[in-house]
C-alpha cells in the first residue's frame, strides 16, 4: 500500500472520528456507571432496539465471562428494556431517537462510546444476538484470553459470526426470557464459508452458512458479511469502519496469517434465528433502518414466508468450542 | 542442608507474596528483588505485606529489561545477599513471581540432599544448539547490545547493521566457552560462591553487559568454569512459545502439572486460584521421589508452536488465510479428478465407487448443479448444491469440499463444459490425481443426435477449453499426480489405465480388477470425427482415428470392440 493510499485512509478514519463526535450529541446519558470503571477491566459495547427479552441472558453470559462493565446504547426500545438494566452498577445506558441508519447502522454511537471511555481496555462490541465464544471459554475467563493476547503483542482478535438455527420451522419453540438461545438454535452449518480478502481494508471478507444457503441462494454476492474483529484493545483513535467487520487503522484488521501459520480465533454464535425473527423481520423491513434500506431483513420475510426450514442433513450440532475448534471455524493456535 | 531461594518479582504481588510464604514456610530464606521500575509506594506495601518473615529479605533494586543486564544485576545482587546471610544455605533457586511450586518443598529439598554436589542449570554450548531469537546466534556475544529489543527496535536494528558493516567482534574473556540455556536454575553454594568471587568478574560482568540476552547465558557460562557436576536441565518447568514468550498455566492444567512431578513451574497465571490453592501438593500418599517428567508440556508446547507456524493443511479460514505458495498443503487431502472416463464408460461412478471404496462424485463443477454423491441437494459441512453459490467463490467451494471430507477419499468427475476457475488449484496441488482422457468430449456430441452444425460449434468450444486445460497441466508449476491419454490410446488399452488408477487409490488390495465397467456404443465414430474434420473442425485432442471411415476401428471386429474386459 503506497504512501498515498494510506494518508487516504488516515483521512477517512478522521471522518469516521467526526461522525463519531457529531453522532455523539445525539446520545443522552440516562444511566451514569463509568466512574466505576477500574483500570483493566473489560468492557462491553452494544446497541439495543426492541432486545429485552434477550437481554436477561446476554447479561448473564457476559458477566459469566467476566466482562466488567456494559457500556448500552438503547435506540428507542419501545419494549421496557430500560426496566432490565435499571439499577444494575455494571451497566450504563445511553438513550438515542437518532436514526440507526443515519448513524452508520450504530457504529457512529459506538465509536464515540468507545472513544471516550474505552481507551486502553479491552473492549467487546457484540449485538444482542451474538455469543462469544473463544478457545477454552469454558475454563478460562475472558481476563486470560486479554492478559495472553497483551503478551503476545495482539491489539485485536477476531470472531466471525456463526448462524445457528433450530431443527424444524423457525417458530416451532418459542423463546422464554431468560433462556439459552442456544437450547433452541442448536445447529450450525459447519464448512460451507467462501473467504476473499479485501485490499483496501486489509480484512478477509467471509460470506456463506445458511443465509447463503437458503435466503441468497440465488445472489450469493449480496449475502451478509460474516468476518468480525469484536475484541479490540481500544485507543481512542481507532475506528470500526463498517459495523465490526472493519476497522482503521488497517493494521488491526491483520487477525489472521498471511505466511502458511495460523493465529488464535474465536466465533461469535449468532441466535437471530429464533421464532422472534418473524416479527422482527416484519418490523425491520418496515422500520428501513437497516443496511441496503433492510434489503437483508425483507429477505427473510420473503424467504421466511415460504420456506421457514434452515435445517439440512449436513447441519452440525453445537457441543463446545472444541468441536469448532475440530471443525476449523476457529482456532487455538499459539495458545496453551 | 537448607535450600535458598532468589525471587524476581516485577508484578502480581499478591501472588508474589503467597509464592514467597511458601518457600518460607518451609523454612528456606528467600531473598527478593523487586524491580526498580515498580512504583516505591507499590513495592514498599509488598515490603511490609512481607513483614512478619524473619527470613525474607529484599536486595537493592535494579531497572529489569527483557534481554538486559539488569535481570543478572538483580540475581547477582539477590545471590550475594543470600550468601552473606545464610551460612547455612547449601543451594540456591532462581525463580520468579510467576513461579509455583508443585510439590512439597521438602521432596525437593530431599531431592538436592542427595545430589549435594550437583548444579541443575540448562547449559548448552552455543555453537552446538540453533537457539537463534530474532536471528542472531552467536552473534549475540560478538556484538554489543546497549539498548533494548523490546522497547527500541529500530535502534536496536540499526545498531546490529552497522556493527556487522563494520565487521565488529568482540574479544570473549579468557576461559570463556559461550553457553545458553534456561533462566531458571539451581546451583549449589559452591558454585554460586565461586562465581561471585572469580578474580576476573569485573571483566565478565563487562563483557556480560552488553551481550544480549545475558540471563539465558551469564550463569551458563560462568558455571562452565567453576562447576564440578553440572545436570544440564532446569528444575523449573519452563516453555516458550513460537515467539519465545514463556507458555502460561492456567486452571484446566492443573491435572497435567500433577502429572509432571516436576517440582516447580511457571508461568502461573496470576488468576488461576485453583492452581493457588492446589499447588504445592503431595502426590499419592508418603514421600515421592520421582524425578520430574516433564515430558507431557513439552509435547503439548510443541504442538502449540506447530499449529501457530504451520497450521492445518490445506484449511482457510477467518485466522489461516495463507497467500499463494504458502499454503503448506492446498488442500488438507489426497482427491482424485477423471475427466473422460464417466462419458465412454456405463457408470463409471458406480463402478469407481465400488472398485476402490472411495466417495465417487459427478460433475462438481457442472454448470448447472453441484452434482454430489447421489446428487443430494447438500453435501458434507451443508455445502449446498446450489451452482451459482459455487461459482461466487469456487476455489473456497472446492477447497471447504476436500476439507469437510478429509479422512475419505474423493473423487469427481471434470470436464470442458464445467467451471474452470479452479484448474490452476488443482493442477498446483500435490494432493490431487489428475487422469485425463483427452477429446471424451466428442463422444456424447456423437451419441447426441442433435444438429451438426450444432455439435460442431460445442466441439470446437470444449476442445478449447480442454486444450487450455490440458497446457496448465502440462506447467512447469503442476504440481498435482496428472497423467493424460487421448482417446484413441485409451480406447487401444483401456484395462491399464483404470487398474493403475484404481491401485493408486482404492481401498482394498487386489491383483487384478474382479469387474470393468462397459463401454458405451461407438458404433459408427470414426465416421463422425472424419465428418468432423471435413467440416474444418480439426479435433486433434484425440488422437489418431483412421481418415478411412471404411475401416474405422469401431467396425473391425477383432479388436474387441470398446467393452472393457
Amino acid at each position: 500500500m503506497g504512501l498515498w493510499d494510506s494518508y487516504k485512509l488516515r483521512l477517512r478514519r478522521k471522518r469516521y472520528l467526526m461522525r463519531a463526535f457529531r453522532k455523539s450529541r445525539q446520545l443522552r446519558s440516562v444511566q451514569d456507571n463509568t466512574g466505576r470503571i477500574q483500570k483493566g477491566d473489560t468492557l462491553l459495547v452494544c446497541t439495543l432496539y426492541n432486545e429485552a427479552i434477550r437481554i436477561p441472558y446476554f447479561l448473564k453470559y457476559y458477566r459469566d465471562l467476566g466482562v466488567d462493565h456494559f457500556l448500552m446504547i438503547d435506540n428507542a426500545s419501545t419494549d421496557g428494556v430500560m426496566d432490565l438494566l435499571a439499577g444494575a452498577p455494571d451497566i450504563s445506558v445511553w438513550h438515542t431517537k437518532g436514526s440507526y441508519r443515519k448513524a452508520r447502522f450504530g457504529v457512529d454511537w459506538m465509536n464515540a462510546l468507545q472513544r471516550r471511555y474505552c481507551h486502553g481496555h479491552w473492549t467487546l462490541v457484540v449485538d444482542p444476538d451474538e455469543f462469544f465464544v473463544y478457545p477454552f471459554c469454558d475454563s478460562r475467563p475472558i481476563k486470560a484470553l486479554t492478559d495472553w493476547l497483551d503478551t503476545s503483542g495482539q491489539r485485536s482478535f477476531p470472531a466471525m459470526l456463526l448462524d445457528m438455527y433450530p431443527k424444524g420451522a423457525l417458530t416451532d419453540q418459542a423463546y422464554q426470557s431468560g433462556q439459552n438461545p442456544l437450547d433452541i438454535a442448536q445447529w450450525f452449518d459447519a464448512g460451507n464459508y467462501s473467504i476473499s480478502k479485501n485490499p483496501q481494508f486489509g480484512n478477509l471478507w467471509i460470506q456463506g452458512g445458511p443465509r447463503t444457503r437458503v435466503f441468497f441462494k440465488d445472489a450469493p454476492k449480496q449475502a451478509p458479511a460474516l468476518n468480525k474483529t469484536p475484541l479490540v484493545k481500544w485507543r481512542r483513535s481507532y475506528a470500526y469502519a463498517s459495523s465490526t467487520h472493519a476497522l482503521l487503522p488497517r493494521g488491526l484488521n491483520q487477525v489472521y496469517e498471511e505466511w502458511g501459520g495460523e493465529k488464535a480465533s474465536g466465533v461469535l454464535l449468532h441466535t437471530k434465528f429464533l421464532d422472534t425473527i418473524t416479527s422482527k423481520a416484519a418490523e425491520e423491513a418496515t422500520r428501513n433502518q437497516h443496511y441496503k434500506n433492510g434489503a437483508e431483513y425483507a429477505a427473510y420475510a420473503q424467504a421466511l414466508r415460504d420456506h421457514p426450514q434452515l435445517w439440512c442433513p449436513w447441519s452440525e450440532k453445537y457441543i463446545n468450542w472444541r468441536q469448532l475448534e475440530i471443525l476449523g471455524l476457529m482456532s487455538k493456535a499459539g495458545w496453551t | 542442608m537448607s535450600l535458598g531461594v532468589l525471587m524476581l518479582v516485577h508484578t502480581a504481588f499478591d501472588r508474589a507474596e503467597q509464592v514467597a510464604r511458601v518457600w518460607h514456610e518451609a523454612g528456606c530464606p528467600v531473598v527478593i528483588h523487586v524491580d526498580a521500575k515498580v512504583e516505591e509506594a507499590e513495592a514498599k506495601a509488598f515490603q511490609a505485606a512481607l513483614g512478619d518473615c524473619p527470613n525474607v529479605l529484599f536486595s537493592a533494586r535494579h531497572s529489569c529489561e527483557w534481554g538486559m543486564w539488569g535481570l543478572v544485576a538483580a540475581t547477582l545482587s539477590c545471590a550475594e545477599l543470600l550468601l552473606s546471610k545464610f551460612e547455612d544455605v547449601q543451594h540456591v533457586y532462581l525463580c520468579s513471581g510467576s513461579c509455583l511450586p508443585l510439590r512439597p518443598i521438602a521432596e525437593l529439598q530431599a531431592y538436592l540432599d542427595g545430589r549435594p554436589q550437583t548444579d541443575f542449570i540448562e547449559s548448552a554450548a552455543i555453537a552446538d544448539v540453533p537457539w537463534a531469537v530474532a536471528g542472531l546466534e552467536e552473534e549475540r556475544f560478538t556484538l554489543h547490545f546497549p539498548v533494548s529489543w523490546q522497547k527500541r527496535r529500530w535502534a536496536f536494528d540499526r545498531l546490529v547493521d552497522v556493527q556487522r558493516r563494520l565487521g565488529v567482534s568482540r574479544k570473549l574473556p579468557a576461559d570463556l566457552v559461550p553457553h545458553m540455556g534456561s533462566q531458571w536454575w539451581c546451583l549449589t553454594r559452591k558454585t554460586l560462591a565461586a562465581i561471585l568471587n572469580d578474580p576476573n568478574r569485573a571483566a565478565y560482568d563487562r563483557f556480560f553487559k552488553t551481550v544480549w540476552i545475558p540471563d539465558e547465558s551469564y550463569f551458563q557460562s560462568l558455571a562452565r568454569l567453576h562447576s564440578r557436576r553440572i545436570e544440564s536441565r532446569s528444575l523449573t518447568l519452563s516453555k516458550f512459545d513460537h515467539r519465545g514468550k514463556p507458555h502460561v498455566f492456567y486452571d484446566d492444567h492443573l491435572q497435567l502439572l500433577r502429572r509432571t512431578d516436576c517440582f516447580v513451574a511457571r508461568k502461573i497465571w496470576s488468576r488461576a486460584d485453583r492452581l493457588y490453592q492446589t499447588f504445592p501438593n503431595a502426590r499419592g500418599d508418603g514421600e515421592n521421589q520421582a524425578d520430574p517428567n516433564p515430558a507431557m508440556v513439552h509435547k503439548l508446547s510443541d504442538k502449540t508452536i506447530e499449529r501457530r507456524n504451520r497450521g492445518r493443511d490445506g484449511l482457510y479460514m477467518q485466522s489461516r488465510f495463507p497467500n499463494e505458495h504458502f499454503e503448506s498443503g492446498v488442500t488438507a487431502a489426497p482427491y482424485s479428478v477423471f475427466q473422460g472416463f464417466s462419458e465412454l464408460l456405463d457408470d463409471f461412478e458406480g463402478w469407481l465407487a465400488l472398485s476402490t471404496g472411495c466417495k465417487v462424485h459427478g460433475h462438481l463443477f457442472a454448470p448447472d448443479r453441484v452434482q454430489f454423491e447421489g446428487r443430494v441437494s447438500e453435501y458434507q459441512g451443508a455445502l449446498s448444491d446450489n451452482a451459482r453459490v459455487r461459482d461466487y467463490n469456487p476455489r473456497s467451494f472446492l477447497t471447504n469440499f476436500i476439507w469437510n471430507t478429509r479422512g475419505v477419499r474423493q473423487c469427481f468427475q471434470f470436464g470442458p463444459q464445467d467451471t474452470q476457475d479452479t484448474i490452476w488449484l488443482m493442477a498446483k496441488d500435490p494432493n490431487a490425481q489428475i487422469s485425463v482422457i483427452s477429446g471424451a468430449w466428442a463422444v456424447p456430441l456423437f451419441r447426441s443426435k442433435r444438429p451438426f452444425e450444432a455439435v460442431r460449434k460445442d466441439a470446437a468450444e470444449l476442445q478449447k477449453r480442454e486444450a487450455e486445460f490440458l497446457k496448465v497441466l502440462r506447467s512447469q508449476w503442476a504440481r498435482a499426480t496428472i497423467r493424460i491419454w487421448t482417446l484413441s490410446e485409451f480406447l487401444d488399452a483401456p484395462t491399464e489405465p483404470l487398474q493403475l488408477l484404481v491401485d493408486e487409490i482404492g481401498t482394498y488390495p487386489q491383483n487384478r480388477l474382479a469387474r470393468l465397467p462397459k463401454m458405451v456404443d461407438m458404433k459408427g465414430f470414426g465416421s463422425f470425427v472424419q465428418t468432423l474434420k471435413n467440416a474444418g473442425m480439426h479435433p486433434y485432442l484425440l488422437g489418431d482415428f483412421p481418415a478411412d471411415t471404411q475401416h474405422a476401428p469401431t467396425e473391425t471386429p477383432s479388436r474387441r470392440p470398446y467393452l472393457v474386459q
